[in-house]
């Protein structure tokens, strides 16, 4: 017997599960959001972990914005596919209607309407009352005081001031109807904790991540790929071939990309390791104002 | 731009670096310090000379040092870590955040936990998860009751490493004579508490002396940085060598050829053939296997999350712990624990609430406070109740027997949280001491007469009519003339009534919160008696709280308790003042007069809500009666059955 301590990532691994088994026990009726990046990517192969040889106990959940890069869409239903699982998707009907879209409604109200708004909807809809989330306190300010059961009100709000102590790994998962928790098991993993976690676990990840000849425009500083016509070319812009990779996945309007020539798992980590930005900095979102990502999750955002 | 120049290291080089990076082991602890002692700065300061802050975060904290900052043109590290908005405007922390980084040998997770108002809460959850804690003093203050505060706090969570950094040395000379002075005055009052290491470290937070590295301005300092001891301190507890502990999570049942028990081992190894029993059940089988995802293991050790499978079929449920037959936990209804108050309404003595210990929940009174303590003096102090923040030795009566090792032996196996029955917020969190008695010798009596039997020849199903208002709604009137129509169809009855109780039984009990939380426990341990005796059991009680009104209702079985809300608005029941109370309550000669300066909590399910001031009391009483005619309390026949 050996008398090493556990590793670090065999110790996040062992406490993810551990989480997703006490939602499993505890809810009535769970889902796990499925956002396609390298973060949902990790979560669903510690979902797979949890409950072998049974199958996760909850559907997965995919807010599709319809601005997702077409390479998500397709690596989505191909995941659900390869591993039998049950996927749902939403789309805010509303916002599809009105045709909101990142360039005439400016990222804040896109968001709000296509994500936000529509996890909103979906939640309520199917009467969800645990919602797992692929989020790490290391992402950003306001999450590091995440808990890793968040509770929101039955207006799916958050009050990070009003938030239940958490102690051991003695969650309290306790609700009235109507309200519900967001459950964070990646809460204390980093990036480059996800990245060698996928690369120890050969984990299969959204081909966006590794870099490639990319169709790109460079716009306020920052590479964003034409991944359709439906990009609104400005004046003078010609879409270039350029060597990149995306650091972060979301819709591909609002998500940088970085130049790169990093097109191996290997090259990503080692890419990581020298790095002087952090991911969120390829988000366009959180760059609005001062605490915009604590205005965001107090309305109801992930 | 962001353009990343692409290092190609050389394959074998990162292969390298990657395997020694996957082997670091984790270590987690928190820091201690009041708003003043920079350890914001500190953590900052670590995440800083440890490369972990990157440019983009690097420039919103320059932008931001001139807008908040409060060390001038420097940049104000402690930014890096002040998380949200309304604790940047205030210039303080008000909760606890997590924090990462790393060297070549290990991963660090720091739990950052304020120094101020609800420090007990905060620091307790932050030690609750932390295998070493840094204590911060300001060189020039020395120790404080903060200091005292904070050491017994993390004794209390059992954290056996402690580092003792003795911040802005540089502001009192880099002298000597002022650490070591601080150092000999910590060793003497914190020699009782049980810490495993010491390391005392004379530091500059701001400058980064003694962080990472060492300090040119201390020659007569020859200890480890703190980076280098946080680095290299042994915290392996040992958890393998102790007794194995696996708590049940869920029943892993994705077929009917496979029935595993998943959960985490919080102590000690298993492996196939393994003789085991189920704690509270005392049933035994031996390991079949121990699975997971990536294969079946040869042998499951402490903290891994695994999946066993036994060799015979035997009950076992969400909440039991699977144990070696050789080495048991205790397993008992009552037990004594140190307990930390983290709510604005305080513990009671004798109200019910709700515990989660491992993966069993339970329902649960304090039966006694036997001291608070004091958590500046450490003084032991009498207590009636437990305000917020504060620390107690308390005994605890779990509903049903649970399984259990004292929180020094096996910190996964003696913690728990008390919940609010109504509320569902986390109120407290305890320690197991030790157990009071062994269950298994206190077995129920199995009497050969029964409920079932002695209410048959009553004739009648029976129940606790519980009867809750105001003074003055009506409640015993009401009550009254149910039990004199119950009699008039020759049903058995008792009525209990407030005033009546409080001259005998309850003559001991005064109006404070904690006086009526045991003046209801009693009556309703009384009604659950009677009900047992088969009568129809009259109960009329103000009984404000809903939590002892749940208490009562789950003393007895289901369909045994009807609620009855006599909702008699408190103006117009003020307005009768049969008894004058009100008037009194009014001229502030009554205390805690319940709807003036004392909560009542109208019920949200009661059975049967009273509209008195549409209907007379001879109505009300006939809908009760009515109510259990339909509901078959008052069937008739000898094959009555509960």
């Amino acid at each position: 017997m050996s008398a090493e301590p556990l590793t670090h990532l065999r110790r996040l691994e062992a406490e993810a599960i551990f989480i997703m088994r006490e939602v499993a026990a505890e809810f009535k009726n769970p889902v796990m959001m499925y956002s396609i990046g390298k973060d949902s990517s990790v979560m669903l192969h510690l979902a797979m972990k949890a409950f072998y040889p049974s199958k996760p106990p909850f559907p997965l959940l995919h807010i599709d914005t319809t601005w997702k890069f077409r390479e998500m869409i397709q690596f989505r239903d191909d995941t659900v596919s390869r591993l039998g699982l049950t996927l749902l998707k939403h789309t805010n009907p509303d916002g599809l209607r009105d045709n909101v879209n990142p360039f005439d409604h400016g990222s804040n109200v896109y968001t709000n309407i296509m994500k936000t708004d529509a996890l909103k909807q979906a939640l309520t809809e199917h009467g969800f009352d645990a919602a797992f989330g692929g989020a790490r306190r290391d992402e950003e300010k306001s999450r590091a005081k995440e808990r890793i059961f968040s509770f929101r009100t039955q207006n799916h709000g958050w009050d990070p001031k009003n938030q239940r102590p958490e102690l051991w790994n003695l969650y309290n998962a306790r609700i009235k109807p109507g309200e519900s928790i967001r459950v964070f098991p990646l809460s204390n993993w980093t990036e480059l904790d996800i990245w060698q976690y996928i690369l120890m676990e050969n984990i299969p990840i959204v081909p966006l991540y590794l870099a490639k000849k990319r169709p790109v425009v460079q716009r306020g500083g920052q590479w964003i790929m034409v991944d359709d016509d439906r990009l609104p070319l400005l004046p003078g812009e010609e879409p270039q071939m350029k060597s990149v990779r995306f650091r972060t996945l979301g819709c591909y309007p609002l998500t940088a990309a970085v130049e790169s020539e990093a097109d191996t798992l290997e090259d990503i980590v080692a890419e990581m390791l020298t790095a002087r930005t952090s991911e969120r900095s390829g988000r366009l979102i959180d760059h609005d104002e001062a605490g915009s990502m604590e205005k965001k999750k107090r309305e109801g955002y992930f | 731009m962001n353009a990343l120049t692409a290092h190609k290291l050389d394959t074998k080089a990162l292969v390298d670096y990657l395997a020694s990076h996957e082997k670091k082991s984790l270590l987690r602890f928190l820091t201690c310090g009041s708003v003043d002692d920079g350890k914001s700065t500190l953590i900052g300061r670590l995440l800083y000379d440890t490369k972990l802050i990157f440019e983009d975060q690097l420039a919103g904290i320059e932008r931001d040092s001139k807008k908040f900052g409060t060390v001038g043109e420097d940049i104000d590290l402690a930014l890096l870590v002040d998380g949200l908005q309304a604790e940047r405007e205030q210039g303080i922390t008000i909760d606890v955040a997590y924090r990462f980084f790393t060297t070549d040998k290990r991963k660090f997770i720091v739990a950052d936990t304020p120094g101020h108002e609800q420090y007990t809460r905060n620091m307790a959850t932050g030690a609750s998860n932390s295998d070493l804690a840094v204590i911060l003093i300001d060189a020039r203050k020395g120790i404080l009751t903060q200091t005292r505060r904070h050491s017994f706090i993390v004794s209390l969570l059992g954290i056996k490493h402690v580092v003792l950094a003795v911040n802005k040395i540089d502001l009192v000379g880099y002298d000597q004579a002022v650490f070591d002075r601080i150092v000999a005055d910590y060793k003497a009052f914190s020699a009782g508490f049980g810490f495993e290491t010491l390391q005392a470290i004379p530091l500059s937070a701001r400058y980064g002396d003694n962080v990472l590295e060492a300090s040119q301005s201390m020659p007569w300092y020859d200890g480890p940085t703190l980076v280098e001891h946080l680095e290299t301190v042994d915290i392996d507890s040992d958890v393998d060598s102790k007794p194995f502990r696996l708590q049940v999570q869920w029943v892993n049942r994705p077929d009917l050829n496979f029935r595993g028990f998943s959960g985490t081992i919080a102590s000690g190894t298993v492996k196939p053939g393994d003789d085991i029993v189920v704690a509270r059940s005392g049933k035994a089988s031996k390991v079949a296997r121990v699975v997971t995802m990536d294969g079946d293991l040869d042998y499951g050790r402490a903290g891994q999350a695994v999946t066993l499978t036994l060799e015979d079929e035997i009950d076992i449920s969400r909440g039991d712990v699977i144990v070696p037959a050789e080495a048991r936990p205790e397993v008992s209804d009552q037990f004594q624990a140190h307990l930390i108050w983290m709510n604005e309404d305080p513990l009671l003595p004798g109200r019910p609430y709700i515990l989660k210990i491992g993966a069993k929940t339970v329902s649960a009174t304090v039966t006694s406070i036997k001291h608070k303590i004091d958590v500046n003096s450490f003084n032991e102090l009498a207590a009636k109740a437990l305000p917020l923040n504060e620390v107690a030795v308390v005994n605890i009566m779990t509903q049903e027997p649970v399984a259990f090792d004292a929180y020094g032996d096996d910190p996964a196996m003696g913690s728990f949280i008390v919940i609010d029955r109504v509320s569902n917020l986390t109120l407290g969190a305890g320690m197991i001491d030790r157990g009071l008695r062994r269950a298994t010798n206190v077995h129920w009596q199995a009497l050969d007469v029964s409920k079932a039997s002695r209410a048959g020849i009553k004739h009648q199903k029976p129940a606790v009519l519980w009867f809750t208002g105001l003074s003055g709604a009506g409640k015993s009137t009401i009550a009254n003339l149910v039990e004199k129509r119950l009699l008039s169809m020759n049903h058995h009855t008792y009525l209990l009534d407030g005033d009546n109780v409080r001259h005998g039984l309850n003559k001991d009990l005064g109006f404070s919160a904690e006086d009526r939380v045991e003046n209801i426990r009693r009556v309703a341990e009384v009604s659950r008696l009677m009900v047992d005796a088969g009568l129809v059991t009259l109960v009329s009680f103000i009984s404000p709280f809903r939590a002892e009104r749940q208490l009562a209702r789950d003393l007895v079985a289901p369909g045994e308790f009807i609620e009855i809300h006599v909702a008699t608005p408190l103006d117009v029941a003020e307005a009768r003042d049969v008894k004058g109370l009100y008037k009194k309550a009014r001229a502030g000669e009554l205390k805690n007069f319940t709807g003036i300066d004392s909560p009542y909590e109208a019920p949200e399910n009661a059975e049967l809500v009273l509209d008195t001031t549409r209907f007379s009391s001879e109505e009300l009483a006939g809908q009760i009666v009515t109510y259990m005619a339909e509901h078959g309390y008052l069937s008739f026949g000898p094959d009555y059955e509960i």
